[in-house]
């Protein structure tokens, strides 16, 4: 332990980061055309005011639609890798606080000790007034594995748990999610230490 | 069946900065009232987005001939690696950089701090990382500038640099701050941190072999990010 360098502390990306980050390419992850079931996810970061926030801005994370990363300790073999997938995306927030993505639905992926878990997207957020990144996850309101996702099983609070579930909308083409994230107060999001 | 991935380790305390400080006013409405819910890592979070095959784009690293003329302010090369806790670089990943110009100005819309733009600087840069961790940039140092957190407040030098690492765990946006900069005494970003051995981290060091003669000053800063909690098992 003495010989372990100490983690660089996070700093906040401040107001200005769309000077660095901004690449409003990367809202869209099927560029390519991967498999799978193409969705949109659309919401609002409401801050402890019930305010919109203006300058966050949202990294998303996610499995192709077979379940399986893009990396190379996923080494899931029975499942493909998709060439045309990098799961990767990134969306800023506008005036009015809303994002939106386009992706795949993600197929489900392992957790510990051999449980599955329900297909979901990872997230973090960043924005002015948040000195370290939040972490999150998306998953599917209308999706049966999650009464068996152990994250989701692990919330007892009902209110909580719903947080992190993305409500599919009547009539859209694609199919259309709506995920809003709370940092505070009423309703507040469920976020995740990692 | 696939075996548990190995974790990251999770940072000591007081190593990393907590979410409500309040002599960072902003925090206040943005810091979640609950206590996040503690989540052993599973292989969503020990996998990330991976760039050693340059689908970001191309290296922009030289923030000094991004126009017609040159922007105005002391040049300065920042290098640095990439490693984990461990000492062990981290290759191939994806670092993105910003900044103010000389005057404390940024290029962006937001800011309409009274010092002028400088229409031979942007200052945003990336480039992916070395075999070695390695990376470098050759920018101006930028200017400090006042913000609206407390009356007469204002920020130290700084350069925000964001990596990503092997994992969406080690995901890390931070600032890179310069030694003796009497406002780091005064800056609660930069303070929010309460290990003093870790905020020491943030800030560069000056070294004369970085700087090279007639043309810039070096300053030295790795990015260190979380290590593994236990070694990878040997799957040999």
């Amino acid at each position: 332990m003495a010989d372990k360098l100490i983690p660089t502390p996070s700093q906040t990306v401040g107001p200005f980061f769309h000077l660095g980050m901004a690449r409003p390419e990367w809202a869209d992850l099927t560029a390519l055309h991967p498999a799978g079931e193409k969705i949109q996810i659309e919401g609002r970061v409401i801050d402890g005011d019930g305010a919109a926030v203006p300058d966050a801005i949202i990294e998303v994370w996610q499995a192709n639609a077979a379940g399986r990363y893009n990396h190379p300790e996923d080494r899931q073999e029975d499942k493909p890798i998709d060439p045309h997938f990098r799961g990767f995306g990134r969306v800023a927030t506008d005036a009015e606080g809303r994002w939106r993505v386009v992706t795949i639905k993600p197929g489900p992926v392992p957790g510990r000790g051999n449980t599955l878990q329900a297909p979901h997207i990872n997230v973090v957020l960043f924005a002015r007034g948040l000195l370290i990144h939040l972490h999150t996850r998306i998953y599917f309101a209308d999706e049966p594995a999650n009464t068996t996702d152990p994250l989701l099983a692990s919330i007892e609070d009902e209110a909580a748990r719903r947080s992190l579930l993305a409500r599919r909308a009547a009539d859209a083409d694609p199919a259309l999610y709506q995920f809003d994230i709370v940092l505070q107060g009423e309703g507040e999001t469920a976020f995740l230490d990692i | 069946m696939t075996s548990d991935p190995v974790p990251f380790a999770r940072p000591r305390p007081g190593t990393q900065p907590p979410y409500r400080y309040p002599d960072y006013q902003s925090t206040a409405k943005r810091a979640p009232k609950r206590a996040p819910i503690r989540l052993e890592h599973t292989l969503s979070e020990v996998t990330g987005p991976t760039f050693a095959d340059r689908w970001a784009g191309p290296d922009a690293t030289d923030l000094t001939t991004q126009h017609k003329g040159a922007p105005l302010g002391e040049r300065i090369i920042v290098e640095g690696r990439v490693l984990d806790e461990d000492g062990r670089p981290v290759a191939g990943t994806l670092i993105e950089l910003w900044q103010c110009n000389a005057a404390g100005r940024y290029h962006h819309p937001v800011d309409q701090h009274d010092a002028p733009l400088d229409p031979n600087f942007t200052g945003a840069g990336q480039m992916v990382s070395g075999a070695d961790g390695g990376y470098r940039f050759l920018t101006i140092k930028p200017g400090a500038y006042p913000w609206r957190n407390t009356p007469n407040a204002w920020r130290p030098a700084h350069i925000h640099l964001g990596v990503f690492g092997p994992g969406f765990a080690t995901r890390l946006v931070t600032q890179m701050y310069f030694p003796g900069d009497p406002l780091l005494a005064y800056d609660p970003i930069f303070q929010s941190t309460a290990d003093a051995a870790a905020r020491e981290r943030l800030i560069s060091r000056y070294d004369p072999d970085l700087s090279e003669a007639e043309w810039a000053l070096g300053y030295r800063f790795d990015l260190v990010l979380r290590g593994r909690a236990a070694t990878p098992a040997d799957p040999g």
